[in-house]
């Protein structure tokens, strides 16, 4: 049995600010991304737009125990309750379901700063980390750097008490955690989900991880496929979730449909030159048929090698319209799957398009493809 | 053939177990760790790995005999989960080495780059350190395999890599409740019919100082270093907060027809499962148990049993003060009076609290369980809490018919999730 899954609510926020309208008229037209040359130079990031927090995170004290990655997801999953009109459900919150793709928690770039600066001269480094660790890092940091806890804000702020999971593994956490959500209820385990990711590019801890590969881009702004001189992520903070629902239990509560889920697909390709295009082709090809005028988002990296590859295999797609997902507001690792799908379901929702095409490849690892068509 | 197709009561293909895999403090693989968990022998010892002075807590189940040479986090969460599985996979003989038929889900701690790798970086920065600093040592390139190495997504990958699982592997945290969930996701796919067999697995290699004092800044870890093995008391009334311990469970399921028509020996049967979230608080579970209470009776229902069907309960039972007695509490509401005669045992007595991986290694021991109809205790079970009144099968193991075990785990984040596992249907 392979039921209908339907999107009903979309919540988005990054650096072009906040809800379908802003996104889906970024995608229509021809926009200036909103990037940050300096703060994190040489490398540019797309900040957040700063959130009235207060509009979905009611109490300061929750806001306080939260980093900002936390918070901008917590701000985005609110905005898919209330778009879904479940935000005061009290029933379907126990029943929702909740799968979070996200990375870690944000470090105290001063304390280890200094941290490491003495661990150099320290007779004894082993009892002088010990010490400073106990004396500098504030408890409550490290409730705010579970990976799960994002998932579990979600549920505190907005008393959603169907269970959770968190999947992690960077680009691809956003893919399965689309892909299970919609095979959930497709399959008749969940009636109704809430899927997502949130990214906070302006830390150079995470900064510091993709560099350690030598996967960013620096200097300044250039179009994810016109990278080809010096290649690599620009990475933007961003979040996105979707309420997925079941068609019947939409249509039964009159919701409203933004669309039609059709098919979620991810792979792991082994990376040697050409994989990521010909499974991404094949993806593709398993989508089944794609009309003229359909809309291609893509959630490429930007990074050497596989971006070009994932515009070779975009090339499969002449009658659809390509556009990066990073060119509008930047790679958000983990959530960039989700928000090139939620980017797509605006697009549909705002009738741009009766149909769309997400494609995204891991900087390191994992491809991923979904169809969505308008209900 | 379709007259030898076995459905589950709700009408779906019944998951079998036809794999099992452990490590942890006690040992590596199932004998050495089902001897140690029946003799009541703790593998909670003093930490050596990195200095403890200056700590509340000097303790822990770490995991000493896998590496000659120092370690990080995810090279020893990543050890622990090979040797699991390949344990687990080869007492299957599903499939041929490097090429398993079915997904991967695992359980994997978080994972950041660590202090000694911080520091190599450090080591060529001139003046005062800071990121700024470090990035620009990062984009030399000479540290190009920390990269690689503290990705969340690379565990799996390289597992996936080396048993050559199919699709898109599943890394994935729920807490303290990380293991059992991915026994769910499997079990969940192969209901779907998406595929056969998958490799679940739960690791946990992730004990190192700041591991260690963030715990204890929360309080969360029992601070009576001494004897070491005596600090792990779930129930007890002396209980002051769990041990961290390391391990790795690693299950294979499998669609229970797929099994018999390859002539399999079937291990059991993950019959349920369970899981409510909490939405309480970021720490501390419901007051009232609701979630857990649920969590409970969600699996059994989703096994099609009633709480009389089951005979032992593999606890949570982490040792702190608010656990067991929410546990106990929730056991309650869901067992009623059979609560006092209803064995239900902490393997963390023995192993300490294995975090990330403690569902699929207490699934492991629980399934060990039915199959010797022997159950673990729980050690260091002197001064019993009056105020939560349980058999809590103290200090010795115990021989009973153990058919169906319902196993628990809770974790941070107000995750709460329950397996009900059960003998193979044809056991007498």
């Amino acid at each position: 049995m392979q039921r209908d899954v339907v999107i009903t609510g979309i919540g988005i926020a990054s650096s072009l600010g906040e809800g379908i309208e802003t996104h889906a008229a970024a995608l229509a037209g021809p926009i200036a991304p909103v990037v940050d040359a300096t703060s994190f130079a040489p490398y540019p990031v797309h900040p957040l737009k700063p959130l009235e927090l207060d509009r979905q995170i009611p109490k300061k004290s929750d806001q306080r125990q939260m980093e900002p990655w936390q918070r901008l997801g917590v701000y985005a999953a609110g905005l898919a309750l209330d778009g879904a009109g479940i935000k005061d459900d009290v029933e379907t919150k126990s029943l929702l379901q909740v799968i979070v793709a996200a990375g870690g928690g944000e470090r105290d770039h001063a304390v280890d700063g200094a941290i490491l600066t003495g661990l150099r001269g320290a007779n004894a480094p082993g009892p002088f980390l010990n010490e400073r660790l106990m004396g500098d890092l504030r408890p409550t940091l490290f409730l705010a750097q579970l990976s799960n806890l994002l998932a579990g804000n979600i549920g505190i702020v907005h008393g959603i008490t169907g269970a959770s999971r968190t999947f992690m593994g960077e680009e691809q956490a956003g893919v399965d955690a689309v892909r299970t959500a919609h095979a959930r209820i497709a399959s008749g385990q969940a009636e109704i989900m809430l899927v997502g990711g949130s990214y906070n590019a302006e830390r150079r801890d995470m900064l510091l991880l993709l560099e350690l590969g030598g996967y960013l881009r620096k200097g300044d702004f250039a179009p994810v496929f016109e990278r080809e001189a010096a290649p690599g992520i620009i990475t933007g903070s961003a979040s996105a979730f979707l309420v997925l629902e079941s068609a019947d239990r939409a249509a039964a509560r009159r919701a409203v449909i933004h669309a039609r889920l059709g098919k979620v697909m991810a792979a792991r390709s082994k990376r040697t030159p050409g994989t990521v295009e010909s499974t991404l082709r094949k993806l593709i090809g398993e989508l089944g048929t794609v009309s003229p005028g359909a809309l291609a988002i893509s959630a490429a990296t930007g990074a050497a090698g596989i971006t070009a590859e994932e515009a070779a295999a975009l090339s499969a797609l002449p009658q659809a319209r390509r556009i990066a997902t990073g060119d509008l507001l930047g790679h958000a690792n983990e959530a960039a799957f989700p928000v090139s799908v939620a980017l797509a379901a605006a697009a549909l929702s705002a009738e741009q398009a009766q149909e769309a095409v997400v494609t995204g490849a891991g900087h390191w690892r994992g491809e991923g493809a979904a169809h969505l068509v308008k209900a | 053939m379709s007259n030898t197709q076995h459905r589950d009561s709700k009408g779906r293909p019944i998951v079998a177990v036809t794999g099992l895999g452990i490590v942890t403090s006690l040992g590596q693989g199932k004998d050495a760790n089902w001897e140690a968990l029946t003799a009541g022998r703790s593998g909670i010892h003093a930490i050596e790995r990195f200095p403890t002075k200056g700590l509340r807590t000097t303790i822990g189940g770490t995991v000493d005999f896998l590496f000659d040479r120092p370690f990080s986090a995810p090279e020893l969460s990543e050890k622990l989960a090979m040797l699991a599985a390949e344990e687990a996979v080869a007492q299957s003989e599903l499939g041929q080495p490097g090429n398993f038929p079915g997904e991967l889900f695992m359980a994997v701690p978080p994972v950041e780059m660590e202090w000694p790798q911080k520091q190599e970086l450090a080591a060529s920065i001139d003046g005062d350190v800071d990121y700024d600093g470090l990035l620009r040592e990062a984009a030399t390139l000479k540290h190009k395999t920390k990269h690689e190495m503290f990705l969340f997504g690379t565990v799996a990958d390289h597992v996936a890599d080396a048993f050559g699982t199919k699709g898109s592997p599943i890394s994935l945290s729920t807490a303290c409740s990380s293991g059992a969930t991915a026994i769910q996701m499997g079990v969940e796919a192969i209901r779907r019919g998406d595929t056969q067999a998958a490799l679940c697995i739960g690791t946990d290699g992730s004990i190192h100082a700041e591991a260690l004092i963030r715990f204890s800044l929360l309080s969360a870890l029992s601070t009576q270093n001494d004897p070491p093995e005596a600090a792990a008391k779930p129930f007890s009334k002396n209980r002051d907060g769990f041990v961290m311990g390391e391990g790795a469970g690693a299950l294979v399921l499998e669609d229970y027809d797929h099994a018999l028509a390859r002539g399999a020996t079937i291990l059991g049967i993950v019959a349920g499962c369970g899981e409510r979230g909490d939405g309480f608080h970021r720490t501390r579970s419901s007051p009232d148990g609701k979630p857990a209470i649920l969590a409970m009776q969600d699996a059994l229902a989703d096994a099609g049993l009633a709480p009389d069907d089951v005979d032992y309960i593999n606890a949570h039972g982490t040792s702190t003060p608010e656990n067991d007695k929410m546990e106990a509490m929730s056991c309650a509401a869901v067992f009623g009076e059979r609560m006092a005669r209803l064995p239900m045992s902490s393997n963390k007595s023995m192993i300490g609290h294995t975090l990330t991986a403690a569902g699929a290694v207490e699934a492991v021991i629980s399934l060990l369980t039915i199959a010797h109809n022997r159950i673990p205790p729980t050690i260091n079970y002197t001064t019993p809490d009056p105020a939560i009144a349980l058999d809590v099968v103290p200090n010795v193991a115990r021989d009973a018919m153990v058919r169906t075990v319902i196993s628990n785990s809770f974790g941070f984040g107000g995750q709460n999730t329950s397996l009900v596992l059960t003998a193979e249907p044809a056991r007498a």
